[in-house]
């Protein structure tokens, strides 16, 4: 805002950035005779604050910051800000600020990442102030037209009264006057027992284009002149392009050029991507490999295994009493080792970004979660400038943490610059995608509990060997070598904090980092962290004899929230009551993302291997529930890509690469698996909670725990393809 | 060159008759609102209707669709009149990230003009498109709102 730019200019060059997916928003500065500067939107619309435009017809511009990708953050922030801006919901639409229009106004924005279920629960606070602020700056415009206090005003529905004489007028008469005025210093936010939009299952904003297919992914974009590109990275993580052999496809319809891409990938570029595609499969490559090419998940499982060792080094996570000496005591210990795989994200559009990268300027259009981490890759690929830089987000087909990684947009950016000037699009192939994830994380876990002689539990250890994510991914988030992440739901405190009291517990990580790049994928530490401690659960309980719902109880009295959520899902199956004749119900609760959560299971089982999945009751505390229409689908949703991981996932490694590659070798459910979630939402309020990622944390136990109840089997290893049981 | 009537309209297009017909649709054609996500006919993305019945356009050549109807997402509504099951979709709040949206309603519609009211167990045997946000219950729920209308 304090830089001197011509509005004109600085107008038209965002436009014409981004006409090419026909949306976008533009910024001109306006300044009038001395006021504050009035800024203005594609159209001319005012911002009355940055997160609000209002347009002549009483439309409202919403600015969204975060990425939508299915969750429905975007409607969902958009009814925060709408609530303290009391305009008229129908005519609400939205718009993304690009992070180098963001980054130009000192981040007005605020943070762009949409991961860890923070989307809604990071930015409420200050969005909704951006809400009332344009509420107030509205009001203060009437009443300044009407002269008249404007404390005497009101506003709903985006017409303001003034309530002694009557008189009316709607936010799009007064818009122009209040982008004039000097914002509020402080504003003051409802009570949320006053909420009237917020806390309402209404309608996605984002519906309609879904449904005719004029919805623009990032697959989609179209930008004239364009190119395709198809890419190969090196199949094994670590290892180098060595050479290829262009002359063998130099006569291959519509080929432009073949690209090396830094040190380990290649590029096609074609006219079409199926002409690329099939180019860069008939392209002869020579990797080198490396060392790497001899890991496989035999070596990597061996490794980890030597971890669970207690004689091995370890961080400790959470501890109280004397673990050791206790098990040492006690009347009688449970041990059991536990393992989780890893896992692909597997979103339904691949990675792709769209490049073009002139001398003095790099604009990139991508589906992104991050999209100040998008426009730092931009900087860093193309060598330019922040301010010739941009990234123009565009609806992704599922992010589930993948997308919140930028080695796609890194890509496109390195192709593109060496074809100045023309546009390219690169896609990966379902394949690549495969071969080349950020993936959950492998681990395994060994579990002790221990007894006294009255059946209490006395001490549980939790010894927990694998892979860190923070390691690969955001090193200066380690502390002194820890990662405080991988102890997402048995944190001693915090928004993953453990819900039982033992009186003595030892929580620890040995760190063991295969050469396999992980990432956050949804649920990140959570999945297996809930798996182990929530079948183990059962298991303690089983070895106690009693009820596994009233057993986990009994170590849950110095934590309410965990247990009114574990409460409410025993409640709504009818734990106390038996399931009907050959079903088996299973329980599970775990916090994670700030939020409480439990699920339970009902399920049948043939012949020991077909399950069929009967129900799913499913509860949450977030604290407070925005839109619960939305947080019900983020719920069922969880469901479905936690059990498609539990069933079907599970990526595996030989000679250093990953082995699965498609759908085929790596499927997910389907509707005919899938039954109805029940969801069950208990807002407690005073805190927020995320709700995309925690509900997954329970799919699996629940089941997993339900398929002991039906046939006595504990199953410690995922996935269930490996040990030959599937769905029904 | 190959000629494919796509929407009503006929497409001559620059195209190898072994091309799959999802990318003819979309580069050749310009339709990008039929998807691809595997190219190997498991996920369902790319359906549409070829003479009526839904098919995995990934997994059909230029040369095998030339001559036949070839229906897209892009032209299941009746000029502005929304197809009964897009707007069920848009009613019943479908789609989360929507990306695998164009396929599975092109299944839906399939069936819904094969069996205007199918059962739950015709549901679960027609529709095996993959949703990894997992919109399962919510296209079962609407499948049976346009059944029940």
């Amino acid at each position: 805002m304090n830089k001197h730019v011509s509005p004109k200019m600085n107008r038209r060059a965002f436009v014409i950035g981004s006409a090419a997916v026909g949306a976008g928003l533009a910024i001109g500065l306006d300044l009038p005779f001395g006021g504050p500067a009035v800024v203005r939107a594609a159209d001319g619309s005012p911002e009355i604050g940055a997160w609000v435009v209002v347009r002549p017809d009483d439309t409202v511009v919403i600015r969204i910051a975060r990425s939508e990708m299915g969750q429905g953050s975007l409607t969902g922030l958009a009814q925060l800000v709408a609530e303290e801006l009391e305009c008229d919901w129908s005519k609400v639409t939205t718009e993304y600020p690009t992070p180098g229009q963001s980054v130009a106004r000192k981040r007005v924005w605020g943070d762009f990442s949409t991961g860890g279920s923070r989307g809604i629960r990071s930015s409420q606070d200050y969005v909704r102030k951006g809400g009332a602020t344009a509420r107030v700056m509205l009001i203060q415009a009437a009443a300044d037209s009407w002269k008249v206090p404007a404390s005497e005003c009101t506003a709903a529905r985006s017409v303001i009264t003034h309530t002694p004489t009557g008189r009316t007028t709607t936010y799009g008469k007064v818009a122009e006057a209040a982008a004039r005025l000097t914002p509020p210093a402080d504003v003051k936010l409802k009570d949320p027992k006053d909420w009237k939009l917020v806390g309402k299952g209404v309608l996605r904003l984002d519906t309609a284009d879904k449904t005719t297919g004029t919805m623009v992914y990032g697959i989609d974009v179209k930008v004239p002149a364009m190119l395709n590109a198809a890419i190969k990275d090196c199949p094994v993580f670590g290892g180098k392009l060595k050479s290829y052999d262009e002359a063998k496809i130099a006569g291959m319809k519509g080929v432009k050029k073949v690209v090396k891409v830094g040190d380990t990938a290649v590029a096609v570029v074609a006219d079409t991507w199926w002409h690329a595609k099939t180019a860069l499969e008939a392209l002869p490559i020579v990797w080198d490999e490396g060392d790497n090419a001899k890991v496989s998940s035999e070596s990597i499982a061996k490794w980890l295994a030597e971890g669970l060792d207690n004689e091995q080094p370890a961080y400790v996570g959470n501890k109280n009493g004397d673990v050791k000496a206790a098990i040492a005591g006690a009347a009688r210990k449970v041990e059991a080792v536990y393992n989780y795989p890893y896992q692909n994200h597997a979103t339904m559009e691949p990675m792709n970004a769209t490049a073009l990268y002139t001398a003095d300027k790099c604009e990139v259009w991508c589906g992104t979660q991050n999209g100040e981490a998008a426009f730092a890759a931009v900087l860093e690929a193309s060598g330019l400038p922040a301010e010739k830089c941009d990234v123009h987000k565009v609806m992704p087909g599922g992010g589930f943490g993948r997308r919140g990684q930028t080695d796609y947009v890194r890509q496109a950016v390195m192709i593109a610059k060496q074809m100045p000037g023309t546009p390219i699009k690169l896609l990966w192939s379902r394949e690549e995608d495969m071969a080349h994830g950020r993936y959950h994380p492998i681990t395994q876990c060994k579990m002790t509990g221990a007894f006294d002689a009255d059946n209490n539990l006395v001490a549980l250890h939790y010894r927990l060997s694998g892979q860190s994510i923070l390691f690969s991914l955001r090193p200066e988030a380690l502390q002194n070598g820890m990662d405080p992440a991988a102890f997402q739901g048995v944190a001693q405190s915090g928004e993953a904090a453990f819900g039982y009291s033992v009186p003595n517990l030892l929580i620890e990580h040995a760190m063991r980092n295969p050469h396999v790049p992980p990432g956050f994928w949804r649920g990140v530490n959570v999945n297996h962290n809930a798996i182990y401690m929530e079948c183990f659960m059962d298991e303690l309980a089983n070895a106690a004899g009693q009820d596994p719902l009233e057993f986990r109880r009994k170590l849950m009295g110095n934590h309410p929230k965990h247990l009114a959520v574990l409460n409410a899902v025993a409640e709504k199956i009818g734990w106390s009551k038996p399931a009907p004749q050959g079903v088996y119900r299973g329980i599970a609760q775990v916090m994670g993302y700030g939020s409480y959560v439990a699920g339970a299971a009902e399920i049948s089982v043939t012949d020991g291997s077909k399950i069929k999945v009967h129900r799913i009751v499913a509860s949450t505390d977030p604290g407070y529930v925005v839109n619960p229409a939305q947080v019900e689908r983020q719920i069922a949703g969880s469901f479905v890509y936690g059990l498609s991981a539990l069933f079907y996932g599970g990526c595996t490694v030989k000679d250093g690469k990953i082995e699965q590659t498609n759908f085929d070798t790596y499927n997910s459910m389907r509707i005919n698996e899938m039954p109805k979630v029940e969801s069950v939402m208990v807002p407690s309020g005073g805190f927020w909670g995320g709700v995309g990622e925690p509900t997954i944390g329970v799919a699996a136990p629940a089941v997993l725990n339900a398929y002991f109840a039906a046939t006595g089997k504990r199953i410690r290893s995922v996935p269930l393809r490996d040990q030959n049981i599937t769905f029904a | 060159m190959a000629n494919l009537t796509i929407n009503g309209k006929t497409f001559t297009l620059d195209v190898e008759p072994d091309t799959p017909l999802l990318w003819a649709i979309r580069e050749n054609a310009g339709l990008t609102g039929t998807k691809y996500g595997c190219g190997i006919a498991q996920c369902g993305a790319c359906t549409v209707h070829i003479d009526g019945v839904a098919t995995r356009s990934c997994g059909v050549s230029v040369a095998e669709a030339e001559g036949k109807k070839i229906t897209t997402i892009e032209g299941l509504a009746s000029g502005k009149t929304l197809h009964k099951v897009q707007e069920a979709w848009i009613a019943k709040d479908v789609p989360q990230c929507g990306y695998c949206q164009s396929g599975m309603i092109m299944a839906v519609a399939a069936l819904l003009s094969e069996k205007p009211k199918p059962t739950d167990a015709d549901i679960d045997e027609a529709i095996t498109n993959i949703c990894r946000c997992g919109t399962f219950q919510q296209v079962r729920e609407a499948i049976h709102t346009i059944a029940s209308a």
